[in-house]
């Protein structure tokens, strides 16, 4: 409790965790579309492909510096989706195994590098460890307000969107059918979902990022059968995880914050499953009796 | 007057030819059967036809204007397996989506949207399930809620894909009287049918495909033994023999 109350009177501490509600609600917010679009596995090919990205950026530029890792992270991200597809087009396999081979070789060229990386350039490699894990003590001011304003404008452009989104989530032929962009919404979709993963990084960490995407929608399907408050409940889920992950990460010995969140989230996700008003386990239970 | 004109439409799909120089017009006020057997491009003809999947070739005018000018006018009812029907939504806001397209990008949905969908949802005898999450709907139920989404858009021409696949018979009888009153208002329907014995009483007009248009026109004309063998092949024999729907004096 007493390090609690040292951390809220820390200015910039205080910073980090209105960052990390931002980015939770943000990701909980887009999160749905995701997981009802069954994208969950392409946000996490994404985000994993992020990592040789950062690197490369590194390499190119020997230093550290969050707006260029962040340009390498979203233009390998692009690329990863892009390879995807492209193997599902021009040879007979499936997207998830697809989805396997990109992630998991993308992932292991951005190990390899960062490990080059780690040998020849002595210490000063520190900054990019973080990110695979996430974290939040490592993060300065000017990161922290690219967080919160990458957050915000995430949240806005959903909102505007919410009912294109929500048409062409459930039903894209007949949307098509209303003369609605149906390409172009999944487009501006797609990199809503390259940013979120791309900001939320830093915090949370390319391996367990998509999970900041996933959790919360999938333990919010439990509480309503409107997509409406869906995304609403999902958004703040994310924002409780990102909170309480933050806080715990900042106050501990150095503990990585992206599994702090990923467990905070997985936490309510669990409750939901077990409580939730619908098709909870215990609901379904009693209805049976 | 002509409501739609297609022109030499053809589609490919994997290099295979799906459909093959389809031409035809319907008459506005016209309730149409497309039949054909199983493969024939029925549910793809009208997917070409509204332009959600693209062609090689060929030209769709409504009402004598290129098809994208007349969006508004068009109501289509997919076939209710095409989507996800856990969705976290219920049969009102379902509705609510014919309303989109005349709400506009980035608006918000209106009262008076929203009173309209209810109208609608009243007008299939589904107003008591308005807030039914819609995984929670029997599929005549749900096909119900298909059709008043189109009728919210309060369309002029109306393409169905086999609306009758899974409804009970009361859900049948009661869309089929649905689509009589549209014919009688002036609206033009075609729907993509499956039931050869229900044809003669259900469409005045029939197109029969099979990959290529085999006829089109007035029911009596059109819906012969001849052209459902030239349509069905070897396995009308079975189909005949089962059934009366040619009707012998026909």
């Amino acid at each position: 409790m007493q390090e609690l109350i040292e951390l809220l009177q820390n200015p910039n501490a205080r910073w980090v965790l209105i960052g990390s509600i931002l980015l939770g609600f943000a990701s909980g917010l887009i999160g749905s579309f995701v997981l009802l679009k069954k994208q969950s596995l392409i946000g996490d090919a994404m985000a994993h492909a992020a990592l040789p990205g950062i690197c490369i950026a590194y390499l190119i530029y020997g230093v550290k510096s969050t707006p260029l890792f962040l340009l390498g992270a979203a233009v390998s991200g692009l690329i990863a989706t892009y390879l995807i597809q492209a193997i599902v087009n021009h040879s007979r396999i499936k997207t998830d195994a697809s989805i396997g081979v990109v992630l998991s070789v993308s992932f292991g060229i951005g190990i390899v590098l960062l490990t080059y990386i780690t040998r020849h350039s002595g210490g000063n490699q520190a900054g990019l460890d973080d990110f695979i894990f996430g974290q939040a003590a490592a993060m300065v001011r000017s990161d922290v307000q690219m967080i919160a304003v990458g957050s915000l404008l995430i949240i806005l452009l959903t909102s505007l969107l919410f009912k294109e989104f929500k048409i062409s989530t459930f039903d894209p032929q007949y949307a098509k059918g209303l003369g609605l962009p149906v390409k172009g919404l999944n487009a501006i979709l797609m990199v809503l979902v390259i940013s979120m993963v791309v900001i939320g990084i830093q915090m949370v960490g390319v391996v367990l990022m998509v999970a900041l995407l996933i959790t919360p929608p999938l333990a919010a399907r439990y509480w309503t059968d409107r997509l409406e408050w869906m995304g609403f409940i999902s958004g703040l889920i994310g924002a409780v995880s990102g909170l309480i992950g933050t806080a715990i990460s900042t106050m501990g010995d150095g503990l990585p914050t992206g599994p702090l969140i990923v467990l905070t989230a997985s936490s309510i996700f669990i409750l939901s499953l077990l409580f939730g008003l619908r098709k909870g386990l215990l609901i379904k239970v009693v209805q049976r009796i | 007057m002509n409501a739609l004109t297609v022109k030499n439409i053809s589609v490919t799909y994997d290099k295979q030819p799906a459909l093959e120089q389809v031409n035809f017009s319907v008459p506005q006020g016209s309730l149409t059967g497309i039949i054909g057997p199983n493969g024939a491009g029925k549910s793809t003809l009208i997917k070409a036809v509204l332009q959600l999947i693209p062609k090689s070739s060929g030209e769709v005018s409504v009402y004598e204007n290129p098809l994208k000018r007349e969006r508004n006018r068009i109501g289509y009812v997919p076939q209710r397996s095409e989507v996800d029907w856990d969705f976290p939504t219920n049969a009102l806001d379902v509705v609510l989506m014919g309303r989109y397209g005349h709400i506009g990008m980035f608006k918000r949905i209106k009262k008076k949207d929203k009173q309209l969908a209810a109208d609608c949802l009243a007008k299939v005898g589904m107003d008591s399930f308005a807030d039914r999450q819609i995984s929670q709907l029997s599929g005549g139920q749900q096909q119900r809620v298909f059709l008043a989404r189109a009728l919210s858009q309060n369309a002029d021409i109306y393409f169905m894909d086999e609306p009758f696949a899974g409804v009970d018979a009361a859900t049948e009888k009661a869309m089929i009287k649905l689509l009589q009153e549209w014919k009688e208002e002036g609206k033009t329907v075609l729907v993509v049918h499956h039931d050869l014995q229900t044809v003669r009483s259900y469409f005045d007009h029939c197109l029969l495909l099979n990959k290529t248009p085999i006829a089109f026109g007035p029911t009596d004309r059109t819906f012969t033994y001849d052209n459902l063998q030239k349509a069905y092949g070897g396995a009308l024999s079975i189909l005949a023999q089962e059934s009366s729907f040619l009707g012998r004096g026909g």
